[in-house]
């Protein structure tokens, strides 16, 4: 990898101040930054440090919500999410293995907003807010296609606040080598009606199933979706599963998650 | 009773303690004082014509000591292939020039056109990178059907196709094969490929080049399994250096599986830029580096045909195959689909008439070579696949076809119609063995649970052979090998009875150091643990040929048996001298030499020391000391065998398959060490699952590998590879060699690939999914689920 200076501030003001002088980025848990400088892929002049940063860290309840700092790793969040929202540490539980999870963040994984992440299924699927260090974003609004977010140049996630469903589960396909969602599928289930996150499966990112959504607002079992289906049309084809498989697999695991969270 | 360190006992590796706690001595580990660093850069594109390359900037780059093109290679030979096939009309092959970098033109992506040597690495690979390079693509070709067709660009413009050969093999019997297809009552016919593969040892490779100006002599270190091998090849060559100025060192090597067998241009390319540089350069692989260097294996498409009578006897097989050799000829290419491919097209069955057509093709692609089994997968995989499918055809239990067709215990040793003659086998015996650890007579009511869970489950069964114990010379040298295969030992006595054993084979995983160690201790009665067993360097062991083709205990450990009773023979006629007796008298037992029929007796030590402290020692007929070396050429290969059973769950929703069981009852002949046998069939196992279920090298149309991480290319992780038994006590021992042994390293991945395959059309037929006929490898749920729904 190329030369580049590091600091690593204490504070959100000092990391957002650091991030605006020249050609920095921040690294958070840097599970796809530092692979891609390693590659030569990526050359920032400067890494800000989100790491060192109190107020990102930790999991705490607040009322009906749970908020989760952006620099708080995956195993944390499977560790200590786990009596208030089970159905998100066990999504969190299910990244990478446990080097990863030691090491990657939630607010990485939504920033870099990867079409076959885990964590923005959980943040579209609950209808979650995005805190940054100047504004809050609805998940809705948030996610604007693969790699691609509603996020300024230099702003950063400070945490993320999920409202706590009654009922909630993520079912996750295996893509067989990278253990990346194949396909993912994050259901929860809220007084007001169900939510149905799909990831891993679109040409657009992440995306909500509004058929199901309706379905399963009305009926939340899993054969009220059994007969609905998502077109191939738009969704990813590779090396391992065609546009029509991604498609099936939608059905399949939002059916998994419903019987999960049932 | 057997001793407890001798040949049988499942003696701990002694080479895992330095293993286990991260202080093995790898090539990487070795720095040497001044050393530089290489970094190679390499093509980008697939097939392109190099009009420049600019290295002016890059050279006034910071610690950049040389950048070399090919043309500081002008007076170097080119990476030399180890075999010539010949053709069906009695025409050599098609052999390209492979240089160390590349001559105006890149064949592959990974082709290394220049190597900057700078003070460290990072400042290397930063140099590469300012490197202008002007590449004028040109329009590869990536598949091998398309690649024969007229007008179709050609990967090498000296030649005169992309065609490398067209082999027939037996050519004799074409007609008689065709024939029997006419009178045939049925005829079963299957397409398959067999996918393309990329090695993936745990260790990278690596080379360290020095040279010493004083001397005139130039040493290698290299993640090689055959450093003699290397030493012939670059030394003859390449370089022109004579093999007493060069020495070539593979220390402790993190596995092979056939990719460190071949010569490599980084090693040469180190070797020859330390004496200009006059420091030694390093080279050390990167993973995403391996991918698009590293030779890659498998990759066949076959038609394969099989004629049965109304008894549904075999009568005949035919098959065409296209090989892909990749953009040049490494080592040992030409031979892997030919020599040790169609000779295995017999398989365990009693075919009469065999006719195999490969058709070895030259693509943009990495080149293409041995891979754990190498061409016996390739074989077993169309055989067993066939032979499934035929059964289903004609309705009858493929355990029974098989059993029907089977070369019958009292049969050995049996002519195939491909060459080779089998010397021992029980397949009867090991199909009984598979079946009873399977349970498989209670298979119907596991299924039937399967089927209330909303699962599928299935068994496949494959009944493999190989060719191993590579090889006898003279047959070799006959089919086009370069090379003989024979294998050395020296023994050297040391004067208190310790014991050190100098191997040509190699050891980069397999346990040589305990098992060789078994052997000589067995042997001569003495603690395992008073012997050392060292290979890997050119200066202190005997030429050898080194490790593959499960060859290292048939061949290496002869050679240490024909060492050792040199040694043996040797030590009788001092205890003889010393006890004051004849020396065919001279009995040894349990480390003690004693006269028959009297109780006077010498320990091992006791004529070891009388050997290099030759007071009382019969000076006159033999020399002091006691060190022998021998060299052992096998008479035949070995025909290790076996019955491989799958049991598998698909999930019909997603198409996903689980291996529930996974049944191995081998026949490797007599055994050293069961527990280290036992560790490579889990091996293997775990290499043919993968290739089965998960890894696939895969090119896109514009030659660019699609599958060039663990981002995309599938390992085996240790929850896809479970439930397994491993048996070994069908045992037919080797009839010519000392041990009796057949080798076992590649057994897994050659047996266990139809295994699965045939798992899962099982599954698929007995849910009603007959209309599956074949789905190609890996079966991964996508496809599955595709076929399924198709």
């Amino acid at each position: 990898m190329h030369n580049f200076e590091f600091v690593k501030p204490s504070s959100v003001a000092d990391a957002v101040a650091a991030l605006a002088n020249g050609e920095a980025q921040p690294l958070s848990g840097g599970q796809t930054l530092i692979p891609s400088m390693k590659a030569r892929l990526n050359a920032p002049e400067v890494l800000v440090s989100l790491t060192g940063i109190a107020e990102m860290q930790g999991v705490s309840r607040d009322g009906g919500a749970l908020e989760i700092g952006a620099a708080t790793p995956h195993a944390t969040v499977a560790r200590e999410a786990a009596s208030h929202f089970p159905g998100l540490a066990g999504l969190a539980g299910q990244i990478g293995d446990p080097a990863v999870r030691a090491r990657g963040t939630i607010g990485g994984s939504i920033a870099n907003n990867d079409p076959s992440a885990c964590y923005p299924a959980a943040a579209l699927g609950t209808g979650a807010t995005i805190v940054t260090d100047r504004r809050e974003i609805a998940a809705d609004d948030f996610f604007q296609g693969m790699f691609t977010t509603a996020l300024d140049e230099g702003e950063l996630i400070t945490k993320v606040r999920f409202p706590i469903p009654g009922a909630s589960a993520y079912a996750k396909f295996l893509q067989p080598a990278s253990r990346f969602a194949l396909t993912g599928v994050f259901v929860a289930k809220y007084a007001s009606g169900v939510r149905v996150a799909v990831t891993g499966a679109s040409e657009d990112g992440v995306f909500r199933w509004a058929e199901a959504e309706a379905a399963l607002s009305s009926n939340f079992d899993a054969e009220a979706v059994a007969g609905l289906s998502v077109p191939a049309n738009g969704m990813i084809s590779d090396l391992h599963g065609t546009s029509e498989y991604r498609a099936h697999l939608v059905r399949v695991m939002t059916q998994r998650a419903v019987r999960a969270a049932s | 009773m057997p001793k407890d360190d001798g040949i049988g006992a499942s003696v701990k590796r002694r080479e895992d303690t330095r293993f286990l706690t991260g202080n093995g001595r790898y090539t990487d580990d070795i720095n040497l004082r001044g050393q530089t660093y290489v970094h190679f850069l390499r093509s980008d594109v697939a097939h392109g014509k190099i009009n420049g390359i600019d290295t002016s900037a890059a050279e006034a780059m910071p610690g950049v000591l040389k950048i070399f093109t090919a043309t500081d290679f002008e007076s170097a030979g080119g990476i030399p292939c180890g075999w010539q096939v010949t053709d069906r009309h009695g025409q050599p092959m098609q052999e390209p020039k492979h240089p160390i970098l590349a001559e105006g033109k890149v064949r592959h992506v990974g082709d290394p056109i220049a190597a900057v040597v700078a003070e460290t690495y990072e400042q290397a690979r930063d140099a590469a990178e300012a490197i202008d390079l002007d590449i004028e693509e040109l329009d590869p070709v990536v598949d091998m059907v398309k690649a024969l067709q007229d007008g179709a660009p050609k990967v090498h413009d000296d030649l005169t196709s992309n065609l490398c050969y067209d082999w027939g093999f037996v050519e004799e019997n074409k007609d008689a094969v065709n024939e029997a297809f006419g009178k045939a009552a049925h005829v079963v016919s299957l397409e398959l490929t067999n996918n393309r593969l990329v090695a993936n040892p745990m260790e990278p490779r690596v080379a360290v080049g020095d040279y010493d100006p004083w001397g005139d002599t130039h040493t290698l270190y290299t993640t090689s399994q055959n450093p003699h091998v290397i030493r012939l090849l670059m030394g003859a060559f390449v370089l022109s250096i004579p093999e007493h100025k060069l020495r070539v060192v593979a220390p402790d090597v993190g596995g092979g599986f056939g990719s460190k067998i071949y010569h490599y241009a980084e090693e040469a390319f180190c070797t020859y830029a330390a004496k200009i540089i006059k420091r030694p350069v390093k080279w050390t692989s990167s993973r995403s580096e391996a991918f698009i260097s590293d030779a890659h294996g498998r990759d066949h498409k076959t038609k394969i045909e099989l004629a049965l009578d109304a008894e549904h006897n075999f009568m005949a097989i035919r098959t065409e195959t296209y090989a892909n050799m990749g953009a040049y000829l490494s080592t040992f290419a030409p031979s892997i689909p030919t020599w040790l491919h169609g000779t295995l097209m017999a398989g365990n069955y009693k075919t009469p008439l065999i006719y195999v057509n490969v058709k070895a093709v030259f693509t943009n692609t990495v080149p293409v070579d041995a891979y754990r089994g190498a061409g016996r997968p390739e074989a077993t995989f169309q055989i067993e696949r066939l032979v499934d499918k035929a059964a289903r055809e004609l309705g009858v239990d493929p355990v029974e076809l098989r059993r029907k067709n089977f070369i019958k215990p009292e049969e050995f040793p049996y002519q195939t119609p491909v060459a080779v003659v089998y010397d021992t086998g029980n397949y009867h015996a090991t199909m009984d063995k598979m079946l009873e650890l399977a349970d498989y007579a209670n298979f119907e009511s596991r299924r039937a649970e399967s089927a209330r869970n909303g699962k599928l489950r299935g068994f496949g069964i494959a009944h493999y052979i190989e060719a191993c114990g590579i090889a006898p010379s003279n047959l070799v040298g006959q089919l086009g090998a370069r090379a003989g295969l024979y294998e050395s030992a020296s023994v050297r006595v040391n004067a208190t009875g310790s014991i050190s054993v100098y191997t040509g084979s190699h050891s980069h995983g397999q346990g040589h150091e305990t098992t060789f160690a078994q052997v000589v201790a067995d042997m001569i009665g003495v603690d395992a643990n008073s012997i050392e067993i060292h290979h890997g360097d050119t200066s202190n062991t005997p030429m050898g040929m080194g490790t593959y083709g499960s060859r290292s205990l048939a061949v290496g450990g002869s050679a240490i048996v024909k060492a050792t009773n040199k040694v043996i023979d040797k030590a009788k006629k001092i205890a003889a001298h010393l006890l004051e007796a004849a020396p065919e008298d001279i009995e040894l037992k349990d480390g003690k030499f004693s006269v028959a029929g009297t109780d006077k007796s010498v320990d091992w030590s006791g004529v070891t020391l009388a050997a290099y402290v030759p007071h009382n020692y019969p000076l006159e007929d033999l020399e002091p000391g006691l060190e022998e070396t021998a060299f052992y050429d096998p008479s035949n290969f070995t025909y290790p065998s076996g019955a491989y059973g799958c049991e598998i769950e698909l999930d019909p929703e997603t198409g996903k398959i689980d291996i529930l069981r996974f049944i191995a009852a081998d026949d490797f002949g007599n055994i050293v060490n069961p527990m280290i046998v036992e560790g490579q069939v889990h091996g293997g196992l775990a290499q043919g699952i993968g290739q089965a279920l998960l890894e696939n090298c895969v090119y896109d149309e514009n030659g660019q590998l699609l599958s060039g991480s663990y981002m995309d290319y599938a390992m085996p992780r240790s929850d896809d590879v479970r439930g397994f038994t491993v048996d070994h006590s069908c045992v037919t021992p080797c009839t010519h060699n000392p041990l009796g042994v057949k080798g076992c390293g590649e057994a897994g991945a050659i047996g266990s690939p139809p295994a699965v395959v045939n798992a899962a059309i099982d599954a698929l037929h007995r849910a009603g999914h007959t209309h599956v006929k074949h789905i190609d490898m890996p079966l991964t749920p996508s496809r599955v689920w595709a076929a399924m729904n198709g």
